[in-house]
């Protein structure tokens, strides 16, 4: 019941700063609406159990990710100067309909019987017991060094090749 | 503890990812359609994280990739804007047509 009231609670915190990011004028109060947004969604992971993901939500979104966002806002002095950066009323009317049309689609889909491939075999209490057994790093990072090694160098690879490009971009004269 | 049924949070993740499209649509200012991509990514990492409590835990280690790709996109995205406004001194998406047919 706590549990159910506390994602209520976080649910709401999270879709009205999601809604509120999307309507402000001012580029740097969307950034601190979608910061709401990542701490809500670190809690409402907590509450699903996977509480390395909500630590890594917090370090890495709020806190890398959102610091790079922001820097570029005031690197660009984009906070003073607000030109008209929300389109007119059709393009709402169909921002409105976009977002609802994909709403309907998402709901079908999640409200329906879905198949679940991967099977009903490990559930909440298979989880729970993993992650008694191999602590709450281990039940990530055992299966991330052991069946994902490839994936794990892939994405080494990939944030290399983002590091030098953004460098590339970012340079003036190359 | 007890859980969170999964409807409610696949519905959260549904409802976040279609603030996140209609913000995509409405905005004209580039770096809050990066900020609308990224609460779309946050969606979908929501999705996997309650899938994850039925599936496995491979969802989780999903979820990690995801943040990393994520991370990648936003360093190169943001570099590729501050080379834009260095050629227009602007952030808005219709000086983004050079590389449109």
């Amino acid at each position: 019941m706590v549990t159910q009231l506390l994602f209520f609670f976080f649910a709401a915190c999270a879709g009205g700063s999601a809604l509120a990011m999307v309507t402000r004028k001012n580029p740097v109060a969307s950034a601190m609406w979608l910061i709401g947004t990542f701490f809500s969604l670190a809690a409402i992971y907590t509450l699903l159990g996977a509480f390395f993901i909500g630590i890594i939500q917090i370090l890495v979104y709020a806190g890398a990710i959102m610091v790079l966002f922001l820097f570029v806002i005031m690197l660009l002095n984009l906070g003073n100067n607000l030109e008209a950066d929300i389109r007119g009323t059709g393009w709402k009317v169909m921002a409105g309909g976009g977002g609802l049309v994909m709403l309907a689609l998402l709901a079908r889909v999640f409200a329906g019987d879905v198949p679940m491939p991967l099977g009903q075999q490990a559930g909440a209490a298979v989880l729970a017991a993993q992650q008694a057994e191999r602590g709450t790093v281990g039940i990530i990072g055992i299966p991330l060094y052991q069946d994902f090694v490839v994936p794990l160098q892939a994405t080494a690879i990939l944030l290399l090749i983002a590091v030098v490009g953004a460098v590339m971009l970012a340079k003036r004269k190359v | 503890m007890e859980s969170v049924p999964l409807q409610y949070t696949l519905g959260l993740s549904a409802l976040l990812f279609s603030i996140g499209v209609a913000g995509v649509i409405v905005r004209r200012n580039a770096i809050i359609l990066f900020m609308c991509i990224e609460l779309m990514l946050n969606a979908v990492n929501l999705a996997f994280v309650a899938l994850s409590a039925t599936a496995g835990v491979q969802g989780q280690v999903f979820v990690f990739f995801v943040i990393a790709v994520a991370a990648a996109e936003a360093a190169v995205g943001l570099a590729i804007i501050i080379a834009v406004f260095r050629h227009s001194e602007s952030v808005d998406v219709k000086n983004f047509s050079l590389l449109r047919w």
